[in-house]
This record gives structure tokens, C-alpha cells and sequence, in this order.
């Protein structure tokens, strides 16, 4: 059937694949974790961090890796905003209003580019885009490479911040018991903000990782969103190894699928993997029952 | 004035009492938002540039000058707004609509424009469903994606025999929509007549996130030409891929390839673009009023791509026939459309000749990019340079 | 009584659309109605489920793609009467409701959960329909123009405006019968605190499966209309996000678990779209940006939607 260069060479590209995947995921899955909103801007964050990303280049000559530290900033600095100033003020904790808010600053985002931008696709040409690096035989882009170890780098700073800082401890209690959280003199309120920034701020990372063997137009974030919102069910809501090994996973499924079905029928091994962890284990591979 | 176009929908307005406004009105429709918003945008580009030019050259001159007015519609990428802009465009008392780009949206823009008799140009849409459906109002201008891949597979056909027969396997890969797999039936079904083996058929998405895989079969396959019919940006990301992996087929040859025609793509990877043949809408690069208008859209900041120019011409077509007919009355317009021999334009289609609402002069040209420049190979008649094939090893 | 009052507005209402193709003759305008009709039916069906239920879903194109797929197949395909096709796509729609519903339900999934697993769903099938020859995979269905009854197209509007005024109708009819009957009353109280209906005897797995069941049943007409209407179908469309996204919009701007809230819902967003729409001499995107930043400012100031907002008076 097929030479196991070949497959070898498909189950890295499906893992490079599927850490920027997991990257984006952990922003939703900390989101839904902690603020218990499904936040449908995410895919328009992402193109607006991916945006950022491509000025810094063509504008300031900044390097997309370079400008990782910026970016994690910045879109922190959007994310904690958003959610203070917009997000919080709308919704007044009503399920459904944060919905419609969250969408209704996705629409805004996605057309404020279109109207800045234009529909344009935009590219960024630097001398490692186009570069490979050879693993045992498979050729690699080296971007990609690049990706999953720094999206596992993020991962891993993250798991950090989660469970050794007081920062993640408040952050668990908010999202374990939020009213109980408030009793023992935690400010939910700043902590869902700084959630929030944390969740955007994944996705500054995920730009700078993306851009360089990718390209960017107003419409780029919805290319990612949905499978974002695919791994976070199956790794389980507001499971962050969910995320991440959901990610990797699905990453591996698409592109093993897709060297076995086609292209086209090869989503299919996400949507069989999806079947079956929902017939089985429904709340997902990491997720608690009844979440 | 808002209020009369209003008025002059709900009840019936003499012919004569239209002919009397200042202006005639031509809905211009395409997808200027969502998805299709970059050919959307430059397809109103073109049409309203041609409208420039037109009333700059003194608008219809059978009409007293009159000049043409756009009425501008968004079809948000989508068919039931695009129908829902024609209604509007058809109360605002246009006597024709150019547009829709998309083959979807021209599909149920067609169509609504049919309830009233209004007559539509279809600029771009390459699905030959949109002539094929006994629709007296529609005329498509440009050729059909049956026509494209045709004449593509003559060409390559042509100039394989003239190399020498050296390219004897072919790979496709092609996206998954409307265009993308009937390009990929025919092509298919005749290449083997050919002489040619196809070796694999390899479909995907739009947008496909990675190529990589579909390289990782390319380098597999090691097909001596890869046939491509996918839109721009993936187009460019599986050509960038093949680069990056250093795959590097006899040819790249395309049929309705989304940016191996593009003067955008050209200037973002001119080391990929190379030696890329594509079989494509292309403009008569031997008449003198291509350079001009070039420069004047890229001075607008317009990449000059077969968006603009298809629906410029195609302006142009209905101006013409506008003229022809000495009125704005819609079944004259369709009436004048019908018997249209127009021929003072641009394109390598000759003298207009509609049967059945397609343009039976309408073909694509064979470009390639050499030296940084896209030019045109074949037909002889239009050729600009020679054909580099197969692509030579560095 | 409550209930005489609002049956006589809904009447009124379905009296005032059945005449406008008497009183109006332009066709932008009944366009436009029969646009806020199709999203009055697409919002009445995810206020069944959403509304009244509780269970909020953001895949409701599930339904309506299935729909519309089941029709254009089984005529074009199966070469089945129209009518005979309506029939069974609708109940294509349904089963499809009944099975999500029993499966999520049983599996405990609810909330945000249920949400996204919708979500996904609606975009599995749309891999689904883009993959598989007999939906046409990327390339569509397109159905044969052929304006006659027996085929279910109708020469001009207003056969179309009736036939989904019909359904509109069903759609209050259930609304109605959600707010004042007991099956109704199960549904919001599952809706308010599920393991409270549950001690009080009602067997909310089965409520809410039925509820799916309705929903999914009324979401799939608005698919069949929309193939019969447009002639066309493709995976886009079908199982994209935009008819999901309508849906829901209209509802809860509406106002959620009311009778009239869809359509108060659907006339705003219409009319908030064509006044969008042609802003700022057509430069891209800006009328979506302003459409976009009053959806948070409605949210912002009226939660209760316009239902709500006319309730106050």
C-alpha cells in the first residue's frame, strides 16, 4: 500500500499540524474552563494576532519568531480588554447573551480587517520558509518544526502557570466554584479577564508560529475555529491535556486520512474519531462527567 | 429621485418616461464580502472602470450620450443574497445586471433576473450549468470550464508531441467544488486518448489548511506533469510546498489554475511561479489597450487579474449592446445581446456570437511564466513566446 | 383569556402576510418577506429546542442541510414526486433530530456541551455531503426548473410565500401549544432546573428528544423550501454555519421561548441587513461591522430581545 517512508512522514507532518492545532485549542478550552463561554470570536482573534504578525514583518522587519514576546503581550493586553470592557459589561453572566456577544465581535472583527485590509491574501517570504529538515528520512518543513516545539513550549509554560503559581490556583478555584471562589475573597471578575487574555495570548503564539508556511486574509481564522472547537469536545471541555493530545491527535487522524481516503474523505477520520469517543467516552478523553 | 425608482417598481412606468431619466442604470453584482470577497472586488474593479471609460468616451451615443450608472450589489458570497440583490437591483430600474462571479451565485442570480426578463451578462462563472438551462436573459461572455479544459488538453497534447513525447504520466490534483471536479471528469476521460497515463486523482478542500501530504503523494506518484485546477490560495500553497520539498514535475500545467495566471502570485513567489503553464481567461496580448488599462488598475492599486479584465469586457459587451439596441428596454437589450457581433474588444474571442446564452468565440489562452513575466504561449495566432517544456533541470 | 388574545394576534398576522401579495407588487419587497419568513421558521424551530428547551444549539443546519439534501436527492436521484419527497425528507430531518437528541441526552451531554457538539456535527456532515457522490459532493445538487404544483415550484412568489406561510403557521401553532400545554410545561421546567423536573417525576430524556425531534422536523421544511426556492444545493450551504447562526440570532433577539419572538427576530435582522447592506457607497465589510457592533449593543441594552422589549410597554 503505501511505503513507510511515506506514512512516517505523514504522522509528522499530522503531529507539526496538530500542535498549532492543540495551541489554539488550549486558548478555547482555558475559556470554556474557566469563563464557561464558548467563545465564537476565537477564529477572528486569530486572524487579528495573525494580522499583527505580518505587519511586524512587513512594516518593523521583525521576525515572526522574534516577535513572540510582543505578540503573547499584546494579545493578552486585546484578550483582558475584550473581556473587562466588552465581553463582561454585555453579558451580565447570561449564557446566551455571551453568545451572541461573542459572535457579534466576531463579525465585527472579521469585517473591520476586510474593510482595512481588503480581501487580499497576504504571504510572508523569509529565507527559513521554504527550508526542510530531514528526520529520519522524512523532509520536514522546517517552520512546522519549528511550531511543535514551540507549541509544546507554550503548552508547557501554561501547564506551569495552571498548577504552580497562585495565579493558577485562583484560576482552578474560579473555575472548579466560582461562588465559592468570591467567598474566599478571589476577584472572579479579574480573573476572568486575565483567562481571557491568557486564552488570546495562546493565539499570539499560534500567529507567529502559523504565519511563516501559512498566509493570512480576513477570513483566515475560520479556517481553524472549527476544528479548535472539534478537539476541545473530544479532549474534553476545559481539559487542557484534552486540548493538547486531542490536537495531536487529531492532527495525526487528518493527515493519516487524508493519505488513506483522499483529501476530501480524509476530515472523515476526525469525524469517525469523533463518533467514537462520543459513543464511549461522551465527555471526552479528559473531560469530568456532567461538566 | 429615490422615491420615483421606488415608485416606478410598484406600478407601471411608460418605457418612455425611463428613457427620459439621465441615466441608464447596469446592476453591477459580485461578491464583494465573505469568502469570494478578492475576486468579488475585482470584478466590480473592471466593470467599473469599463463604466468610466465609457461615459468618459461619451457614454451611449445612440441614446444622446446618455451616461451608464452602476447600481452596486453585494452578493455576500452567497446565492439567496445575490437573488435578494437582483430584486432590489430589478426595482431600482436597472435594464441589465453584470455580475456574479461565483458559479453558485451566478446560478440563482441568473434566475431571479430571468422573473423579469432582465438581461444578465455573466462575466466570469465557468460552470456550463448557468447556459445550459434554457434561460433566454442569460449571456456568458467568457468560455465555460468544458471549453478550458478542452482547449488545455489540446495545447498540452500539442506540446508534449512537440518535446518529443518525453511526458507520458499525469497527476491531478484538483479542488473539490463545482469547478475543481468537473475539470478533473473531463480530464480524465480524455487524457488516456491522449497518450497519457493518469496515475492518480487526489481531490481536496477548500481551504486545505496543509499540503504536505499531497506533496508527500506527488514525490510518491513522480508524475512527469502535474495538472492543477484549484483556486489562488491553494494554488499557491501546494506549488510553495512543492517547492519547499524540492518535487519538481517535467511541467506544472494548469487548467483554470488559481494563481498560475496571477501577477499577484508572480510578485509574492516568483521562484515558484516559474515556468508554471496555465490554460486560463486571458486577454489578446497583441492589442494596445491592454497596457494602458494595466497600468491604470494597478495605479488604483489593482493587481491586473482575469477577474478585472473578464468583467470589464464583458461591460463592455453590454454597452455595446446598449448602443445596438437604441434603448433601455430590457427586451431589447436581450434582443441586441441576442444578435451580438461585437468584436471591438480585448479578448482572443472575435466577433461576439451567442447560441444559446454562451459566446461561441469564447476560448482561454496558454500562458506561461518566463523570465518573470507571464506570457503567452499558444495559440499561435496570440503566441508572445515560445513554450518552455519540459521545465528544465537546473 | 391569555391565550385568545395572542391566538388572535398570530391569526392577524398570518392574515396581514397571506394578503400582501395582493397589496404589494414589487419584488424586492416580497423578496424580502419571504426571506423574514424562511428565518421566522428557521428561528421558530431552534426556539422549540433553544428556546423553550433550553438546550442550546449551534448546528441547527444539521437539520435544515438534511433536509434539503433528502429533497433534492430523492427527486432528482430517486425521481420521486415532489410531494412524495417532502414527505420523507421531513421525516429525514426528524429522525435525525431524534437520534442527536437521544444520543446527546442520554449521554448527559448539556450546555456548552451540547452546544458544541452540534457544532461539530453540522460540520462533520458538511465533510460528510463534500465527500460522498450521491450528494454531488462539492459540485451540488442543482434541481430541474420546472414551475408546477405537482413539482412543488410555483411560477412567481407568491405560490412560494403560501406554501411556507403554511408552516409558519404550524411554527406558532406549536409555539402556542409549548406555552400552554403540559408537555410545554415539562419542557420549561426541564429547561429551568433539570434535576428538579426529574425529581418531580417527568422523564426529561424523553422530553428533550421529542423537543429535538420537533425542532429538527420544522428546521428540515426550511431546508426543502430553501432547494424548491434557490434550485440548488451544495455542502456550503447546506451544513454551513450561516444558516445555524440565523437561526439562532433571530431567536434570541427575538426574544427566547416566546410565540412571536422568531419573528420580531427575523423582521430585525432583515431589516437591519438591507439597511446594512449598501452602506458607505458599498465599501466591503462596513455594514457588517455595523451590524456586528449593534448585535452586542441589542445584547447590551434589550436581553430580552424585542418580545421583551414590547412586553414592557
Amino acid at each position: 500500500m503505501f511505503d513507510p517512508s511515506i506514512i512516517w512522514a505523514s504522522v509528522l507532518n499530522g503531529l507539526t499540524t496538530g500542535a498549532i492545532y492543540a495551541l489554539i485549542a488550549l486558548g478555547l478550552t482555558l475559556i470554556y474552563g474557566v469563563l464557561h463561554i464558548v467563545n465564537f470570536a476565537h477564529g477572528s482573534a486569530l486572524m487579528v494576532a495573525m494580522y499583527g504578525v505580518y505587519f511586524l514583518f512587513v512594516k518593523a522587519h521583525v521576525d515572526p519568531y522574534m516577535a513572540l514576546p510582543l505578540m503573547i503581550a499584546a494579545m493578552f493586553a486585546f484578550g483582558y480588554l475584550l473581556q473587562r470592557v466588552v465581553i463582561a459589561r454585555a453579558a451580565r453572566g447570561n449564557e446566551q447573551s455571551v453568545l451572541l456577544v461573542t459572535l457579534g465581535i466576531s463579525i465585527v472583527l472579521t469585517n473591520l480587517a476586510l474593510f482595512a485590509f481588503k480581501s487580499d491574501t497576504n504571504t510572508i517570504d523569509t529565507p527559513y520558509s521554504l527550508q526542510t529538515v530531514d528526520i529520519l528520512g522524512a523532509a520536514i518543513a522546517l517552520p512546522k518544526v519549528v511550531a511543535f516545539f514551540g507549541a509544546l513550549a507554550v503548552a508547557a509554560l501554561l501547564l506551569v502557570l495552571i498548577n504552580w503559581t497562585s495565579l493558577g490556583r485562583a484560576i482552578r478555584a474560579v473555575s472548579r466554584e466560582q461562588r465559592g471562589a468570591r467567598v474566599v475573597g478571589i476577584d472572579v471578575e479579574r480573573i476572568y479577564a486575565l483567562s481571557f487574555g491568557i486564552g488570546l495570548a495562546c493565539l499570539g503564539a499560534a500567529a507567529c508560529f502559523l504565519l511563516p508556511a501559512y498566509y493570512v486574509n480576513p477570513q483566515v481564522g475560520d479556517d481553524f475555529v472549527l476544528i479548535a472547537f472539534t478537539i476541545v469536545v473530544l479532549g474534553g471541555m476545559g481539559s487542557f491535556m484534552g486540548a493538547l493530545w486531542g490536537g495531536l491527535i487529531i492532527g495525526v487522524v487528518e493527515s493519516l486520512g487524508g493519505l488513506w481516503f483522499g483529501d476530501s474523505l480524509g476530515q472523515m477520520g476526525i469525524f469517525l474519531l469523533f463518533v467514537a469517543v462520543l459513543a464511549f467516552r461522551p465527555q471526552g478523553m479528559f473531560g469530568r462527567k456532567g461538566a | 429621485m429615490a422615491g420615483a425608482a421606488l415608485l416606478g417598481s410598484a406600478t407601471a412606468v411608460p418605457m418612455l418616461a425611463r428613457a427620459q431619466a439621465k441615466t441608464v442604470k447596469i446592476g453591477v453584482l459580485h461578491p464583494v464580502t465573505g469568502a469570494l470577497a478578492f475576486s468579488g472586488t475585482q470584478c466590480r474593479a473592471g466593470a467599473t472602470l469599463a463604466i468610466a471609460d465609457i461615459n468618459a468616451a461619451g457614454g451611449i451615443k445612440s441614446l444622446d450620450g446618455m451616461k451608464i450608472e452602476a447600481v452596486l450589489g453585494d452578493a455576500q458570497s452567497s446565492p439567496e443574497t445575490g437573488a435578494s440583490e437582483v430584486e432590489r437591483m430589478n426595482d431600482a430600474g436597472v435594464s441589465a445586471i453584470v455580475g456574479a462571479y461565483g458559479s453558485a451565485i451566478c446560478l440563482a442570480t441568473t434566475q431571479a433576473a430571468a422573473k423579469y426578463n432582465l438581461p444578465h451578462v455573466v462575466d466570469v462563472g465557468v460552470a456550463d450549468a448557468i447556459v445550459e438551462r434554457g434561460l433566454k436573459n442569460t449571456f456568458r461572455f467568457g468560455p465555460g470550464y468544458k471549453v478550458c479544459t478542452e482547449i488545455g488538453l489540446d495545447n498540452l497534447h500539442a506540446l508534449n508531441q512537440q518535446a518529443g513525447g518525453v511526458a507520458k504520466t499525469v497527476m491531478i490534483v484538483h479542488e473539490e467544488s463545482l469547478f475543481g471536479t468537473g475539470t478533473a471528469q473531463i480530464l480524465q476521460a480524455r487524457l488516456p486518448a491522449l497518450g497519457f497515463e493518469v496515475k492518480k486523482v487526489v481531490k481536496h478542500a477548500n481551504p486545505t489548511r496543509d499540503f504536505n501530504n499531497i506533496a508527500l503523494r506527488i514525490k510518491a506518484v513522480n508524475p512527469d506533469i502535474l495538472i492543477a485546477a484549484n483556486y489562488y490560495n491553494e494554488y499557491a500553497l501546494l506549488v510553495r510546498t512543492m517547492q519547499a520539498q524540492q518535487i519538481r514535475p517535467k511541467a506544472i500545467y494548469s487548467v483554470l489554475g488559481g494563481a498560475a495566471s496571477s501577477f499577484k502570485f508572480l510578485k509574492e513567489f516568483p521562484q515558484a511561479a516559474q515556468y508554471v503553464i496555465d490554460c486560463n481567461h486571458w486577454f489578446n496580448p497583441k492589442d494596445p489597450r491592454v497596457a494602458p488599462l494595466r497600468k491604470r488598475a494597478e495605479a488604483a492599486g489593482f493587481f491586473f487579474t482575469y477577474e478585472l479584465f473578464c468583467t470589464y469586457t464583458a461591460t463592455m459587451l453590454l454597452a455595446d449592446s446598449l448602443e445596438r439596441a437604441k434603448s433601455a428596454d430590457r427586451a431589447k437589450i436581450i434582443d441586441a445581446l441576442s444578435a451580438s457581433t461585437f468584436s471591438n474588444h480585448f479578448m482572443p474571442y472575435g466577433p461576439t456570437k451567442f447560441v444559446n446564452g454562451q459566446n461561441t468565440g469564447a476560448r482561454p489562452l496558454v500562458t506561461q511564466v518566463l523570465n518573470n513575466d507571464i506570457k503567452v504561449v499558444f495559440p499561435p495566432e496570440y503566441r508572445e513566446a515560445a513554450a518552455v517544456f519540459p521545465i528544465p533541470r537546473a | 383569556m391569555k391565550l385568545q388574545h395572542t391566538v388572535i394576534a398570530v391569526v392577524a398576522v398570518l392574515g396581514a402576510f397571506a394578503l400582501a401579495p395582493v397589496v404589494i407588487s414589487s419584488g424586492f419587497l416580497l423578496s424580502l418577506l419571504i426571506m423574514v419568513l424562511l428565518t421566522t421558521l428557521m428561528a421558530q424551530a431552534w426556539n422549540i429546542l433553544g428556546g423553550f428547551g433550553g438546550q442550546l444549539s449551534f448546528g441547527h443546519a444539521a437539520f435544515f442541510g438534511t433536509g434539503a439534501y433528502a429533497m433534492a436527492i430523492l427527486q432528482v436521484h430517486a425521481g420521486l414526486n415532489a410531494w412524495l419527497a417532502l414527505v420523507l425528507a421531513l421525516a429525514a430531518s426528524a429522525i435525525l433530530g431524534a437520534v442527536i437528541g437521544g444520543l446527546a441526552f442520554r449521554y448527559g451531554l448539556r450546555g456548552s456541551y451540547f452546544s458544541l457538539v452540534t457544532l461539530a456535527i453540522a460540520e462533520l456532515l458538511r465533510i460528510l455531503a463534500n465527500a460522498v457522490p450521491f450528494t454531488g459532493a462539492g459540485v451540488g445538487i442543482q434541481l430541474p426548473l420546472h414551475a408546477s404544483l405537482s413539482s412543488l415550484q410555483f411560477a412567481d412568489k407568491t405560490g412560494y410565500l403560501y406554501f411556507l406561510l403554511a408552516f409558519v403557521a404550524i411554527g406558532f401553532a406549536l409555539s402556542l401549544w409549548l406555552r400552554h400545554s403540559r408537555f410545554g410545561a415539562y419542557l420549561l421546567a426541564t429547561r429551568d432546573s433539570e434535576s428538579s423536573a426529574q425529581a418531580l417525576g417527568i422523564n426529561v430524556q424523553r422530553i428533550k428528544l421529542l423537543a429535538t425531534a420537533i425542532s429538527a422536523f420544522l428546521m428540515g421544511v426550511a431546508g426543502v423550501f430553501y432547494v424548491q426556492y434557490f434550485q440548488y444545493i451544495d455542502p456550503g450551504i447546506a451544513y454551513g454555519t450561516a444558516f445555524s447562526v440565523q437561526a439562532l440570532v433571530a431567536a434570541v433577539i427575538g426574544g427566547t421561548a416566546t410565540v412571536f419572538g422568531p419573528l420580531l427576530g427575523a423582521l430585525a435582522l432583515q431589516i437591519l441587513g438591507e439597511l446594512t447592506r449598501n452602506l458607505m457607497g458599498g465599501a466591503p465589510g462596513v455594514s457588517l461591522v455595523i451590524y456586528g457592533a449593534l448585535l452586542v449593543l441589542m445584547v447590551m441594552f434589550f436581553p430580552r430581545g424585542v418580545a421583551g422589549v414590547l412586553k414592557k410597554r
